[in-house]
């Protein structure tokens, strides 16, 4: 997908596809009563901004080799992946409609034989890291200039095959890998600095050969101009802290962990279309 | 390997097949890659790394790391080989075999070195003998169980040319060459050793070479024994397993795994919901004492002596 507009339309696309994501992602939830829309939230912004403003893709050819990569490895943010990628043209919005149904090709967490544009296979967390550096090293050993990028949850780095995959990566110098961290600071059953702390998150990974930036993840404009910048001169792998809200865009479910895998009654869904406007 | 009594004089350690096609193939095709766990010496893989260094993925000591690390090179176009200790290769990064190679269906190769009880004396940290039975659990893992070095050179050439993943299994015990009436190795097909009516010995790996030579032994005590060396684990050939329990009616399988939920399993599985029959399985019963590897076949009845008395066993339990 090639974007020729201003910065200032894309940044409004961005927004617009957002909040149309944020939306469609909570209908999903609220029909099937499953989901996980806490984290859809919180990685809204980071996945509009990706996929309406970074990557390079044709959805017609989702096999292109020289695409761009997003591996969503917090696979359980299926209402924000799936919504993404119908909105970039992957498949018919209506297909949505069939959300986690028996049989749908929008399983729970992410299939790529089941749907074009998912790169890997993901739901057990610490998976998608590693295999997003395997992609990156492949663009390294070729020469291609696509890029590799990975967003795992801040609760998932407390898998140790992130770390794994962090230590090679740094080595290695993959500078065509760009991490992102959901940062919202809570897991699925409490935050993540009581249950088992991640901070100093920006020193770990520059000890481990990163270059590390923190930013608001909500910020479509600073998102755009991180995740978008080329790689440059940069000789180290980028991390990108993307300090977030869980349940971002709803009142009643911002910062709320139980809102991890919580799903709206009626009222609560009512409230949730008025405010996301 | 002294368990192995010799068919032939000569044995060869299957690790220098593998190497010497991996590399002839990688000469012929940039899309082959070796990836490793500070495995470059134990998977013989030294002159490839100096060969294709560039080609060359050391992730050091990180099994979890190292598959899904070879899962996006696939996805990034390339021919990952795998390779490590099958013991951690298999058990440290089940999930990963599970989750990014079998159910992701990624075109990923998988070479399990010194498997089953190789490392001996180790223990059983370093036995994989479990990885038949997980490995089975992920059907669309088609697995190889090469016997010499002809077949690991014919195993590595065709997972380099099929679409899908391929779990080799590899040993660093020195083997004979074998001696087959089928002289062509084609995977998902037993290849028959040797011809015989009263019953049919199933094996793969190490134990096809103890396997024909307890079937020679039986020969001359008036049996009449086949041997089929079902190289190919996972997809099984079912038909070669049911034509053996219609045609023999006594069934012995022998794996250098678990006794449990691999091969003999696998073999059971087939016959009793289609053509029952005895069958007597010979492998390993659960974590091993400490041991030589000889020491370790011998005690389990992985010998021509403890095959042969499977054999009896299976032959006087026929009905009629």
């Amino acid at each position: 997908m090639t974007i020729a507009m201003g910065n200032s339309d894309v940044i409004e696309l961005i927004k617009e596809k957002a909040l149309w994501m944020r939306r469609n992602a909570f209908r999903l939830v609220y029909e099937k009563q499953l989901g996980h829309p806490g984290g859809d939230f919180s990685a809204a912004d980071i996945v509009a901004t990706l996929y309406f403003g970074v990557l390079r893709f044709d959805p017609a050819q989702p096999d292109w080799p020289d695409r761009d990569r997003f591996v969503m490895s917090k696979g359980h943010a299926t209402g924000t992946l799936y919504t993404a990628l119908a909105a970039a043209g992957y498949f018919p919005v209506e297909l949505l409609e069939t959300y986690m149904r028996n049989h749908s090709r929008l399983n729970g967490h992410p299939n790529r034989n089941y749907l074009p544009g998912v790169e890997t296979n993901t739901g057990p967390l610490g998976h998608g890291f590693p295999v997003a550096l395997g992609i990156a090293i492949a663009g390294q050993i070729t020469g291609a200039d696509y890029r590799t990028y990975v967003l795992t949850g801040d609760g998932e780095q407390q898998e140790g095959s992130n770390w794994e995959a962090a230590m090679t990566a740094g080595n290695r110098k993959v500078r065509n890998l760009t991490l992102i961290v959901d940062r919202n600071r809570l897991q699925q059953g409490a935050g993540t600095e009581e249950t088992n702390g991640l901070d100093p998150l920006d020193d770990k990974y520059r000890a481990f050969g990163w270059e590390v930036v923190e930013l608001d993840g909500h910020d479509h404009k600073a998102l755009y101009d991180v995740l978008g910048a080329p790689v440059g001169s940069r000789e180290k792998p980028l991390c990108v802290i993307a300090n977030t809200v869980k349940g971002k865009g709803v009142s009643f479910m911002e910062n709320k962990a139980k809102w991890h895998h919580g799903v709206p009654n009626g009222a609560e869904f009512e409230q949730a279309m008025r405010e996301l406007v | 390997m002294s368990a192995l009594p010799a068919t032939a004089t000569e044995r060869f350690d299957c690790r220098k097949a593998w190497a010497e096609t991996l590399e002839a193939l990688a000469a012929e095709d940039e899309r082959i890659i070796a990836v490793v766990n500070d495995s470059i010496g134990s998977s013989n893989l030294g002159a490839f790394r100096d060969h294709f260094p560039e080609r060359t993925v050391n992730v050091g000591i990180a099994e979890q790391n190292m598959v899904g690390v070879g899962a996006g090179l696939a996805n990034g176009g390339r021919i990952p080989f795998v390779s490590g200790a099958a013991c951690f290769l298999t058990a440290r990064a089940l999930e990963q075999l599970k989750a990014d190679v079998a159910y992701a269906g990624f075109n990923v190769k998988l070479v399990g070195q010194s498997s089953g009880i190789a490392y001996g004396e180790l223990g059983a940290t370093h036995h994989s003998i479990e990885d038949y039975s997980w490995l089975r659990a992920l059907k669309q893992i088609t697995v190889i169980v090469p016997a010499d070095p002809f077949e690991t050179a014919e195993a590595v050439r065709w997972a380099a040319s099929h679409e899908g993943p391929v779990f080799i299994r590899l040993s660093r015990m020195p083997v004979p060459m074998l001696d087959a009436i089928d002289k062509d190795f084609v995977p998902g097909k037993a290849r028959r050793i040797c011809d015989g009516d009263d019953a049919t010995i199933i094996a793969n790996g190490t134990t096809v070479h103890i396997a024909a030579d307890a079937a020679g032994q039986l020969r001359a005590a008036g049996l009449s024994v086949r041997v089929l060396d079902m190289h190919t684990l996972t997809p099984l050939d079912e038909a070669a397993v049911l034509a053996a329990a219609e045609e023999t009616g006594a069934i012995v399988t022998v794996e250098e795994a678990l006794v449990t939920g691999g091969l003999g399993g696998a073999v059971a599985e087939v016959t009793s919901a289609n053509q029952p029959v005895p069958v007597e399985r010979v492998g390993f019963p659960g974590f091993l004492p400490t041991g030589s590897v000889s020491y370790l076949f011998e005690e389990n009845g992985l010998s021509p002596d403890g095959i042969a008395s499977a054999v009896r066993r299976a032959v006087s339990r026929k009905k009629g």
